[in-house]
């Protein structure tokens, strides 16, 4: 049937399985918006184009489906850079359309002309820039593919507006022909029988676990392994909720800020398996030094990311269900008795001095994210920002289930919180969703309250008001003597913001308020947002400084002070 | 070490910006990349030295097979290949050394493809090596202009980089991008 360009764009979308967009129009995009209201499409009007894609990534999080943004040319497509650069860091499936100026216009420096294939080109999976109606409909499908297949990312698809106005005689097909999107694998012959044999070998086994795991969907595997052989299991920020975490081999995130027994695990472990990660600065510490007994076992899917960072004794590529699955016969039933105490051991003289257990009188932002747990019982969708709250979330929350947590990890992109857990209410209406942000990164997007109230999304609000930009200034205190430049910050009241956008909210500042405060917002059907006043330098420890060894961690110095949390193994 | 590399290409619009990106970002040190068509009509061939440990030759290698465009690379500098490059040299001349320069050219089985009055444009088609020694020599002279292609190498022997082998027809496991 003859289509248009822009019915092109819809059915699509359609059937690649998304049902909900997250846009913002404009000049170059009218043609598309004009043809919307046909569909059976959810459109959700952001504030600003960088939150459509953040948007589309809490999406794309929480369905595990391709998140889809819409923006038009120049500013528009501009705007999306920083969420697509944060979905190619943390691979997650996007496609995003711009409109870009007419066919004949283009390099002209039209109105509203930029060259947003050059500017997102690296990062971006792939892009394209639509000239010809007669390319559209396979680019489109190509898009969806590539955006969610082996390693998935993000992908822009850039249509000029006579493009979408023009027609063609066009039905979808799911066909895919070009000869670049299948792969060989290079594989090291006997991989899974070599990384069978130092598992089976093993002394002081240990399994870091990445977002590779929970997008592969391979935590049953990862768990029959762990528990088979008795392996304790680490993950990295993004790989948080792989493993319960409360489960007996559970050591919790590792890295800069990870606890400090578990760091030592890594350094002290003789066999390290690496399950769907990258080796990123922050798990890894200063890389010479980096796990030194350990041979290093790599299960990963991109095959770029193997040698990258740590050169593995053995590789094992594909897809880490199925290679885990091959793994598992291998695998010889073990019990690491000595190795497991030993880490105990580390425990009880390091999670319980940096993270835990003593009373203070102030608001402390652990105390807030230990209440959380309580308060929803570990049964919630939480999202974070950027900052010394994001690590206190990973570190005194308790995540049950993988895709629990929602997080920017490579970028680190301050403002992704609230766009993101908007988009992820959207994609999990039946479950309570709730965003914790700084002071500093709710200022980034809070425009987007207006979505909320537009959309009537019910997602819950925390904002941790330090008064800083707490995370710098954290490393102003450590490495730059307290010279606290640009770090102090002053909040709008919240309060009056929230009235003005017609969002209930409540101040708390004392912790006994802390829990009916969030019980509060639980109950209340619809957005809620609550400002959390608390103690303003508290720092997140222990830390590995930028540059040391992982093993080699600043430790805090007094008592440590969370009541209701007594290390690693949490006592409720 | 120096590394040859081939790969083969979808030939669409951005594929260089695409692959000269990578290496940019990477800060890969490239010493010379030369593209133009293969047997497969559609498919451009790419033959660039890339100079580095093997650990960034290895990023190279495997940061360029997982461009959606690229169908294939490889690594030829361990195999029996056949390498080339053609220089065009224009190099000054009088009267006195013309005869002198012809000699040389002719020993380097090199062409003289112009003549002016004060200079000589020379041909010469090889190795690396040569080319760089037919040079050193007519830098005596004096070299007024120079262009030189870059690297190209083909296997010897059997068929082996034949395209029939690229991604998704090869042997191996195969994966979704
Ligand atoms: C867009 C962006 N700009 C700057 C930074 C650098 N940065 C990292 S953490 C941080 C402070 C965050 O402050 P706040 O949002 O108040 O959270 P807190 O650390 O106090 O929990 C900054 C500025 C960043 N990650 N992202």
């Amino acid at each position: 049937m003859e289509k248009t360009g822009a019915q092109i764009v819809w059915e699509t979308i359609l059937r690649e399985g998304v049902d909900t967009v997250f846009g913002y129009p404009g000049g170059a995009t009218l043609p598309i918006y004009d043809a919307m209201p046909a569909y059976p499409i959810r459109h959700v009007l952001v504030r600003h184009e960088q939150a459509a894609v953040h948007m589309a990534e809490g999406w794309a999080r929480a369905t595990g489906k391709v998140g889809v943004a819409l923006a038009t040319s120049g500013p528009g497509a501009t705007n999306l850079v920083t969420g697509l650069a944060n979905a190619m860091m943390d691979s997650i499936p996007i496609v995003a359309i711009t409109g870009q100026v007419a066919t004949h216009l283009l390099g002209g420096d039209a109105f509203q002309e930029t060259d947003v294939t050059g500017i997102t080109l690296p990062i971006t999976k792939y892009n394209y820039l639509i000239t010809d109606i007669a390319d559209l409909g396979e680019a489109l499908v190509e898009a969806f593919y590539i955006a969610r297949s082996g390693r998935p990312g993000p992908v822009l698809v850039d249509i000029c507006k006579d493009v979408q106005n023009s027609k063609i005689d066009w039905e979808y097909s799911a066909e895919l022909t070009r000869p670049g999107l299948v792969k060989v694998l290079r594989e090291q012959p006997d991989a899974v029988v070599a990384a069978a044999t130092l598992i089976n070998q093993a002394q002081r086994p240990l399994i870091i676990a990445g977002h590779g795991v929970q997008m592969g969907e391979a935590q049953a595997e990862l768990m029959e392994l762990a528990e088979r052989a008795e392996i304790p299991v680490v993950t990295t920020l993004l790989g948080i909720g792989v493993i319960t975490e409360n489960h007996r081999l559970a050591l919790g995130m590792g890295g800069m800020h990870g606890e400090a027994a578990t760091n030592h695990a890594v350094q002290e472990c003789d066999v390290l398996i690496a399950v769907g990660m990258r080796f990123d600065d922050r798990i890894t510490g200063r890389l010479d030094q980096f796990a030194p007994k350990a041979k290093v076992i790599h299960f990963e899917l991109d095959p770029s990311e193997v040698g990258k960072n740590v050169k593995p004794a053995v590789t094992v590529l594909g897809d880490c269900k199925h290679t885990l699955g091959q793994l598992l016969p291998n695998i010889e039933p073990k019990q690491h008795q000595q190795w497991l105490t030993t880490i105990h051991e580390w425990q009880d003289t390091t999670g319980k001095v940096d993270i835990a257990n003593q009373e203070v009188d102030e608001l402390i932002p652990p105390f807030v994210m230990r209440q959380l747990w309580y308060a929803t019982q570990g049964n919630c969708t939480v999202v974070t920002d950027v900052g010394q709250h994001q690590m206190w979330e990973a570190q005194y929350f308790t995540h049950l289930r993988p895709g629990q947590l929602i997080t920017s990890g490579g970028l680190g992109t301050m403002g992704f919180g609230v766009p993101a857990a908007v988009g992820a209410k959207i994609g999990r209406p039946d479950q309570l969703v709730w965003v914790m942000v700084g002071d500093g990164g709710f200022q980034q997007t809070m425009q987007e309250l207006g979505t909320i109230i537009q959309e009537n999304v019910g997602v819950k609000i925390g904002i941790i008001n330090n008064g800083f930009l707490g995370m710098v200034r954290q490393w102003q205190q450590f490495f730059y003597e307290k010279r606290y430049a640009g770090t102090p910050m002053i909040s709008p009241d919240y309060m009056k913001l929230a009235d003005a956008y017609g969002i209930p909210a409540l101040r708390v500042t004392k912790n006994d308020e802390v829990f009916s405060a969030m019980q509060q917002a639980n109950a209340h059907d619809g957005p809620f947002l609550i400002e959390f006043r608390v103690m303003e330098e508290v720092n997140v420890y222990p830390m590995v400084a930028p540059g040391a060894a992982v093993g080699d961690m600043i430790r805090r110095p007094g008592p440590a002070i969370v009541q209701g949390y007594s290390g690693v193994q949490p006592s409720w | 070490m120096k590394h040859t590399v081939v790969a083969w290409m979808e030939d669409r619009p951005g594929v260089l910006s695409r692959v000269s990106n990578l290496f940019r970002r990477r800060g890969f040190n490239i010493e010379s990349l030369a593209v133009g068509p293969s047997e497969t009509s559609g498919i451009s061939r790419m033959t660039f030295v890339v100079d580095g440990d093997e650990r960034m030759v290895d990023q190279a290698v495997k940061q360029l097979e997982k461009q959606i465009d690229v169908t294939r690379v490889e690594d030829v500098t361990d195999q029996p290949v056949v390498v080339r490059e053609l220089a065009l040299i224009r190099v000054r001349t009088d009267t006195q050394t013309r005869t002198e320069i012809m000699q040389i050219v002719d020993v380097y089985r090199a062409q003289i493809v112009d003549i002016a009055l004060d200079s000589l444009i020379i041909q010469v088609v090889g190795a690396e090596e040569r080319i760089n020694s037919l040079i050193d020599l007519l830098d005596h002279y004096g070299i007024r202009e120079m262009v030189r292609t870059g690297r190209v190498a083909i296997t010897r022997g059997r068929a082996t980089l034949e395209s029939a082998q690229h991604n998704g027809n090869g042997n191996g496991r195969k994966m979704g991008i």
